[in-house]
């Protein structure tokens, strides 16, 4: 058996040979487009095909059809009854896409135009849940046997519980990085004692709230948007729905209670890693003991700066569930919109937390804290 | 049917094993698949059948037993010769499994273009054909698979099983989900394209509608194994008691005495 498929032209006979099929077709396509055909009738010779199929049947219904549309006669020879269905077949479905389906592409004032429309219809949306939170939340207080304990203590501990190995170990490491960093200029200047404030004042009023903020945003506001878009796509949402059960109830305020709970507690988790990190860090770089580094702990962070630094967190944790389960709730169609929602609540919760975080430095600033 | 003459089988199947943990999905499964024939895979659900389809088409290794498709036994080979074998099927998934971020026309292009050299015209060209063929109509080509309704997605995943000219096609469910209208459509196409290209078609089905329909041979399963395997009529007029209870129930029944009218 002839492993190829090959097309030769003697005088106006095609003699087309071997396995005309999608595998073996390659360069006879392209070669039988490049034909040099000679005047008058042409006939093309199927009977040297030893295989045959769609892909094979198109090449030569094309090439008849344009010999024949600029005028020539053609005449096939060695078509049997399975050839010719396939050649009736490849000819009755050819063409049906030919005309041209206009595609309409917006131009640059149309795109700004929906992104906005877009833009204000998302926020609307935002603050619809935040309207609808509110409500739900007001009711459930209102009545409190609907407050669902499982669910906020099963919420409890994944969203803090489980998140205290991955928090410790980046508030230590952050202790760390920054006493190394303070503690190289002051050593210096032989004023070794105030690496104490530094350590203790940078993790204490910003960095733990934020470092746990964020890392809480990524590791649970994701959950939360995966795990209510999924619903979603599975149809569960609306099964919630028809039973008459809020989603809202059910899915939402638990989360939300339980990181406002979770957060707080998490930063001073993270404070007192932090400053362990710093510890360490200070005790091998600048030869400070623990006793002295507490001693002057209590002199350099006061209690208004430890409580503005916690006092974020739980408008952070309110933030990143908000954010999460919004997202959540704007997954639709299928599968593929649960990872894209999942990316956009990440996003959207690490940016807010962190421009809400700037806003706190700007208010706490005036306020003289 | 021949049976029993080897060069027409193009798909054994012998004595196949498939274990997940502890438990049994198929416990001995013997099925021969014949040139140019339909064979209907029917069972209840969680009888094995998608294992089954999954291991004819090559997507898991059974635990034990063999498959040979067109003379090899594909259970001891590697992926460099699976390759040849597979451009050579064509699978419809339940779902479609179409590729999300690409339209339809990109979705039948990809194994023209993965395995083929042909030139990009004549890639879009064979592909509009496949689109024609499993009745999409020409502006569905430019879709994404999150705009086309259940029974147009299957028909595109169709259309991309197609796309090589395969010589068997595995249909997974290729009416469930879908309204009676858009299944005989289905069910039609099959038939079509049965005759037309002369396929060897291998359909995992619940349908009675359907198997009565298109089934030149029904394979039943159950308790991990082929209970019973014939013609519909040979089916329906089964002693078997698996037979008996699919068959004999309200909607088999039902189907049964459609089929004697028509």
């Amino acid at each position: 058996m002839v492993d190829t498929a090959d097309i030769a032209l003697s005088g106006s006979t095609a003699r087309c040979t071997g396995r005309w099929t999608a595998q073996m077709l390659d360069s006879v396509d392209r070669r039988l487009d490049a034909i040099a055909w000679p005047a008058g009738a042409i006939r093309f010779d199927l009977t040297g095909l030893t295989e045959f199929d769609t892909v094979g049947a198109w090449p030569v219904h094309r090439a008849a059809r344009d010999l024949r549309a600029a005028g020539r006669e053609v005449t096939l020879d060695g078509v049997d009854p399975a050839k010719a269905r396939l050649l009736e077949l490849v000819e009755a479905n050819s063409g049906a896409c030919d005309q041209e389906v206009n595609v309409h592409v917006p131009g640059l004032f149309e795109q700004i135009g929906h992104e906005t429309v877009d833009q204000v219809r998302n926020y609307s949306n935002f603050f619809a849940f935040i309207g609808e939170i509110a409500s739900t939340a007001i009711s459930s207080l209102l009545n409190p046997r609907r407050i669902r304990w499982p669910q906020i203590a099963h919420e409890l501990q994944n969203a803090g519980v489980n998140a205290l190995p991955i928090v410790g170990l980046l508030a230590f490491l952050l202790g760390v990085v920054i006493a190394y960093q303070g503690g190289t200029v002051l050593k210096s200047y032989g004023a070794n004692i105030f690496i104490v404030d530094i350590v203790a004042l940078s993790m204490v009023r910003e960095l733990a709230p934020l470092i746990t903020a964020i890392i809480v945003a990524g590791r649970t506001g994701s959950a939360y948007t995966a795990q209510i878009g999924t619903m979603m796509v599975t149809e569960e949402i609306d099964a919630l729905r028809s039973i008459g059960i809020a989603p809202q109830e059910l899915l939402v305020l638990p989360k939300m209670v339980a990181l406002v709970v979770a957060l707080p507690l998490l930063t001073v988790y993270a404070d007192v890693m932090g400053l362990i990190g710093g510890i360490a860090m200070s005790h091998s770089l600048l030869g400070l003991s623990a006793h002295s580094f507490v001693d002057r702990l209590a002199e350099a962070v006061s209690v208004k700066s430890f409580l503005s630094g916690i006092g974020k967190a739980p408008v952070f944790a309110v933030l990143i569930a908000l954010v999460g389960c919004f997202q959540g709730f704007q997954v639709s169609g299928a599968a593929e919109g649960v990872g894209r929602h999942t990316t956009i609540s990440v996003v959207q919760s690490i940016f807010l937390v962190i421009v809400i975080d700037a806003a706190f430095s700007i208010a706490f600033n005036h306020l003289h804290i | 049917m021949n049976d029993n003459n080897q060069s027409d089988v193009l798909l054994a199947v012998r004595n196949v094993e498939m274990r997940f943990d502890e438990k049994r999905v198929l416990t001995g499964v013997d099925l021969n698949i014949v040139r140019g024939e339909i064979l209907a895979i029917v069972g209840g659900s969680g009888s094995g059948k998608s294992t089954l389809l999954r291991l004819m088409s090559m997507l898991t290794q059974p635990s034990a037993g063999s498959i040979r498709m067109f003379g090899t036994d594909v259970t001891r080979i590697d992926d460099a010769a699976v390759l040849p074998l597979r451009k050579r099927i064509g699978v419809m998934f339940q779902n479609g499994g179409l590729f999300g971020d690409m339209n339809v026309l990109e979705n039948v292009s990809v194994p023209l273009r993965e395995h083929t050299r042909l030139s990009a015209a004549t890639i879009e060209e064979m592909a509009e054909i496949r689109i024609a063929l499993v009745g999409l109509e020409p502006d569905a080509a430019m879709k994404y698979p999150n705009q086309l309704s259940g029974g147009m997605r299957k028909r595109a995943s169709l259309a991309r099983a197609m796309a090589l000219d395969p010589e068997i096609l595995f249909l997974d469910e290729p009416t469930s989900g879908l309204d009676p209208i858009s299944s005989d459509a289905i069910d039609e196409l099959v038939l079509d394209l049965k005759n037309s290209l002369g396929l060897t078609i291998v359909s995992v089905t619940h349908d009675m509608d359907s198997l009565w329909r298109i089934a030149d041979r029904v394979a039943l399963l159950a308790n991990g194994r082929v209970v019973v395997e014939g013609t519909m009529a040979e089916l329906s007029a089964s002693t078997n008691d698996v037979a008996r209870q699919f068959f004999g129930g309200r909607r088999g029944r039902a189907s049964t005495r459609a089929a004697g009218q028509s």
